[in-house]
C-alpha cells in the first residue's frame, strides 16, 4: 500500500512537509481529549485538528493535485470553509447542552456566567 | 528517490491519523458522560475526514475528496442533531 504520485522535488518536498505536519497536530489535539480533566477544558483541543490540522493538509492536497493537472485545483478548499464555518457553531451548541445539564443537576464546578 | 521519501511520509501521516481515531474513539466509548461522547464523534470524523484526503493524495485520484466533503457535511448534522437532543432530550420539536 506504500505508493505516492509522481511529483517534482519540490512539490514532493512541500506535499510531505505539510500532510506530516497536518497529522501530527491534529493527533496532538485529541491527545489533548484523552488527558484533559474536564468536560469545559476537553472541549478546546479537538479544534487543533479543525484548524490547523484541516489546512495543513489541504494545502498539500491542492498543492499536489495542482502540480498533478498542471493547472489550479482550488477545490478543496470548499471542505476547509466548511469545517471553518461548522466547528464553532456545534461546538458552541454542544457546550452550551452540556452546562444546561450539569446546572440542572445543582453540579458546583460549573463555570458560573 | 523523493517519490519513496513521499511516499513514507504519507504512510506515516495515515498511521498517525490512524492514532488520533483511535484516541478519539477510547473517549466516545469510556468518555464518562455523554457530553464526551459526542465530543469525541466529533474528533473521530474530522480525523477520518482528514485520513481519507491522504488517501486522495496518494493515490492521486478526487473521488476521496467527494467522500470527504460528504464526511464533512453528514458528521456536523449529525454532532448538531446529538447536542440538540441533549439539551432538549428530542431532536425536532
Amino acid at each position: 500500500m506504500i505508493q505516492a504520485p509522481d511529483l517534482p522535488l519540490w512539490a514532493a518536498i512541500v506535499v510531505g512537509l505539510f500532510v506530516l505536519l497536518g497529522a501530527t497536530i491534529t493527533l496532538i489535539g485529541t491527545i489533548g481529549l484523552l488527558r484533559l480533566k474536564r468536560f469545559y477544558k476537553r472541549v478546546h483541543p479537538p479544534t487543533l485538528g479543525s484548524t490547523m490540522g484541516t489546512t495543513c493538509i489541504l494545502i498539500a492536497s491542492v498543492t499536489c493535485f495542482s502540480v498533478l493537472q498542471s493547472r489550479p485545483v482550488l477545490h478543496e478548499i470548499l471542505i476547509g470553509i466548511f469545517v471553518t464555518l461548522t466547528t464553532p457553531v456545534t461546538l458552541m451548541l454542544l457546550a452550551r447542552a452540556a452546562l444546561y445539564r450539569d446546572r440542572r443537576e445543582g453540579r458546583k464546578d460549573v463555570p458560573q456566567d | 528517490m523523493s517519490t519513496l521519501v513521499l511516499a513514507l511520509a504519507i504512510t506515516a501521516a495515515q498511521i498517525i491519523l490512524g492514532l488520533a481515531m483511535v484516541c478519539a474513539a477510547w473517549r466516545v466509548m469510556f468518555g464518562p458522560r455523554a457530553q464526551d461522547r459526542v465530543l469525541g464523534l466529533d474528533a473521530l470524523y474530522l480525523a477520518g475526514m482528514l485520513l481519507l484526503l491522504t488517501y486522495g493524495i496518494q493515490t492521486g485520484r478526487t473521488l476521496f475528496f467527494e467522500a470527504a466533503l460528504a464526511i464533512a457535511l453528514l458528521g456536523f448534522a449529525g454532532t448538531v442533531a446529538l447536542a440538540k437532543f441533549l439539551m432538549r432530550g428530542e431532536v425536532i420539536e
